[in-house]
């Protein structure tokens, strides 16, 4: 089905805001809290882990996982609001 | 039953699964041959990348790396992992949305350029054929060592089961192969560490078993133990790090971006049916990933721990016997320099009389806990597992590389569906070939042109399709001259500190503190600056590929 351009204008504008979002959040707990600030978060300690150390080797990854099925979900729920084919 | 007769039963079960698999799935178009008709379930893409993408690398000696680095080997978690967010949220729906074989067909076809695809073609064939010597490296040494065959024999093996699959079935016989071969890989890594984990802490989740106490020390963290062990042998702590913290910054980026701009790992999303599959794969891919990935560093923890207490200051004659074993692969060397019959384990490297291959804490970690017998085999066959779907994949690029982007859009542009798919099994079957050989006679530089592989891959693909998709105003001046100069200058750096000057390769002399290993990520910074400078001075790309992008961008 063929739409208007303003429509493709506001899904791309939708599009690269969650984009923006999402990425920001993937910095924070990589670069962030894996590698930047470190030494502050390894005070803290949770169970055997300091925190900076658990997010460098575990957190990061789990939050990784996270972020693309929040994307995946965001973008379906866009998809339908613009009438993309469901099937 | 022995060692070895559970591994030649394990190993010999799942190649037959392998060769059932692969002629069950003959591709018959060079659709199917290069994406698999584009009708693999997101589901098992995404078991299918994971295998891609988990090479002999990340099986056999990842953890091994973060055992010995501690803190430092973190940069290899997130950088391989954090990739796919890259590659769900900038690339994987658009480039599935294009909907062509190949990242050169992309490359090519957005910057209207013959010169652009063949830069393209280029990279992609040396990323995968630097990356495939490692894999054929990788089988023979599992080869060598479970079932006792000679290494080039054991790659002979591996070829021809590769050969077998990936000539008949193109993508398609790979995609069913690799799911298969994703459980085996995944099972065969779970168990030993949830063995381990249980028999060290007592608790069955390995990822969280590392952060939990001793059984043998009630009270004391495994971490907090490890701790002390590396610092009273001299070693750094554990948990904390060495590397500088721009370096620790720029290897993470270069390996993410890598990731991200591997072909191999990008051509899997053109074989899913639609753009919103394409994304939700991205998301089972990564998940498959993780289990791994969040394994692993419990099991370098696990395995350090284990292998000084096992054997610091203990007299060599007591040695259990999987050190035995390995000292004959030359794996282990023990050197008593101060003839005491003790084994000193030390940062010192006067003092140290020990020296340990990384590999060894995956591969000998079931002996060393003591495991039973099937276990070992079947760390063997999920070895095997890891490097033959990461060489299939590989070997599919190099061949999709040659019968399609070099022969069909380039040389002989009339040949025939037909022609092309026969084209496309030769091309497979001589890099199988060629694949070989540097498995049986490795370049001694193998582990270094790694680093090669994702700085070239940062520096240039994903500049270069992130601006093709991000950038209406992008045009082939530009990509090109962007991609030429972040090659130019990434590979010159590497080339210098690796081969040419290597005794320079300390961080007073690199750029900014930058390692080889990470400088694939200020070259992907100056392919940007370069590219978006030389845009701004040249013309505009024309309305055809303005409405290419527009339409990249919608999902229908």
């Amino acid at each position: 089905m063929e739409k208007s351009d303003s429509s493709k204008n506001t899904y791309w504008k939708k599009n690269l805001q969650y984009l923006g979002v999402l990425l920001c959040v993937w910095f924070v707990v990589s670069y962030g809290c894996g590698i930047l600030f470190v030494e502050q978060l390894d005070t803290i300690r949770i169970g055997g882990f300091k925190l900076g150390f658990w997010f460098a080797q575990q957190g990061s990854i789990y939050v990784f996982v996270i972020l693309i099925f929040v994307y995946v979900y965001l973008m379906n729920r866009l998809d339908n609001k613009h009438g993309a084919e469901k099937d | 039953m022995d060692i070895q007769t559970w591994t030649y039963t394990l190993v010999g079960i799942t190649f037959a699964i392998y060769i059932g698999i692969a002629i069950w799935s003959r591709a018959s178009t060079t659709s199917e041959f290069y994406v698999a008709g584009s009708k693999v379930h997101p589901l098992a893409n995404g078991l299918a990348t994971a295998a891609d993408w988990m090479s002999a690398a990340s099986f056999i000696s990842m953890a091994g790396l973060i055992s010995f680095q501690g803190r430092d080997g973190s940069v290899y978690l997130m950088g391989w992992t954090g990739g796919y967010v890259l590659l769900a949220l900038l690339l994987a729906p658009y480039l599935r949305k294009f909907g062509k074989f190949t990242v050169p067909d992309f490359v090519g076809d957005r910057y209207y350029s013959q010169t652009a695809r063949m830069v393209a073609v280029v990279c992609a064939i040396f990323v995968s054929f630097t990356y495939v010597a490692g894999q054929m490296r990788g089988v023979g040494i599992v080869f060598s060592r479970f079932l006792e065959v000679e290494i080039t024999t054991g790659v002979i093996i591996g070829m021809g089961i590769v050969f077998f699959y990936a000539v008949l079935g193109g993508m398609k016989g790979i995609t069913y192969t690799q799911v298969a071969q994703y459980c085996v890989l995944i099972f065969a890594y779970l168990v030993p560490a949830i063995f381990i984990s249980i028999i060290m802490t007592g608790n069955p989740i390995p990822q969280l078993g590392f952060g939990s106490e001793l059984i043998d020390e009630p009270g004391t963290y495994l971490l907090d133990k490890l701790d002390g062990l590396n610092e009273s042998l001299g070693f750094s702590a554990y948990t904390d790090g060495n590397k500088g913290m721009i370096d620790m910054l720029f290897i993470t980026a270069a390996l993410m971006v890598g990731t991200a701009g591997l072909p191999h790992v990008i051509v899997r999303f053109f074989t899913v049916p639609k753009v919103r599959d394409a994304r939700r794969s991205a998301g089972y891919a990564l998940f498959f990933i993780a289990i791994l990935y969040t394994t692993a560093p419990a099991v370098a923890a696990f395995a350090r721990t284990n292998m000084i207490q096992s054997l610091s200051e203990k007299p060599y004659s007591e040695a259990p016997d999987w050190f035995k074993n390995w000292e004959s692969t030359g794996l282990i060397v023990f050197e008593d320099k101060n003839g005491d019959g003790l084994i000193q384990y030390l940062q010192d490297p006067n003092k140290n009389e020990l020296s340990i291959d990384r590999d060894i804490m995956v591969l000998a970690n079931p002996e060393i806990a003591n495991l039973p017998n099937w276990v070992i085999g079947l760390v063997a066959a999920g070895g095997l597992a890891a490097a033959l779907s990461t060489a299939a994949g590989l070997l599919l690029v190099i061949s999709t590389s040659i019968a399609h982007d070099l022969l069909k859009k380039t040389i002989m542009t009339d040949i025939s569906e037909k022609g092309e798919l026969r084209a496309a099994r030769i091309a497979a079957g001589c890099a199988v070939v060629v694949a070989g050989y540097f498995g049986i006679n490795p370049p001694g530089f193998v582990a270094e042109v790694v680093a090669f592989a994702f700085g070239l891959a940062a520096a240039s693909f994903f500049p270069a399709i992130i601006m093709g998709i991000f950038s209406k105003r992008m045009n082939k001046e530009g990509a090109i001259s962007g991609m030429i100069t972040g090659i130019i200058f990434t590979a010159s750096y590497i080339v210098y500190f690796k081969f040419i000057n290597p005794t320079s390769n300390t961080v007073d002399h690199w750029l900014f503190g930058i390692s080889p290993e990470g400088i694939g990520t200020l070259g992907m910074l100056l392919n940007f600056v370069v590219a978006f400078t030389v845009c701004k001075f040249t013309k505009e790309p024309p309305e055809e590929i303005v409405e290419l992008v527009e339409n990249i961008r919608t999902p229908n």
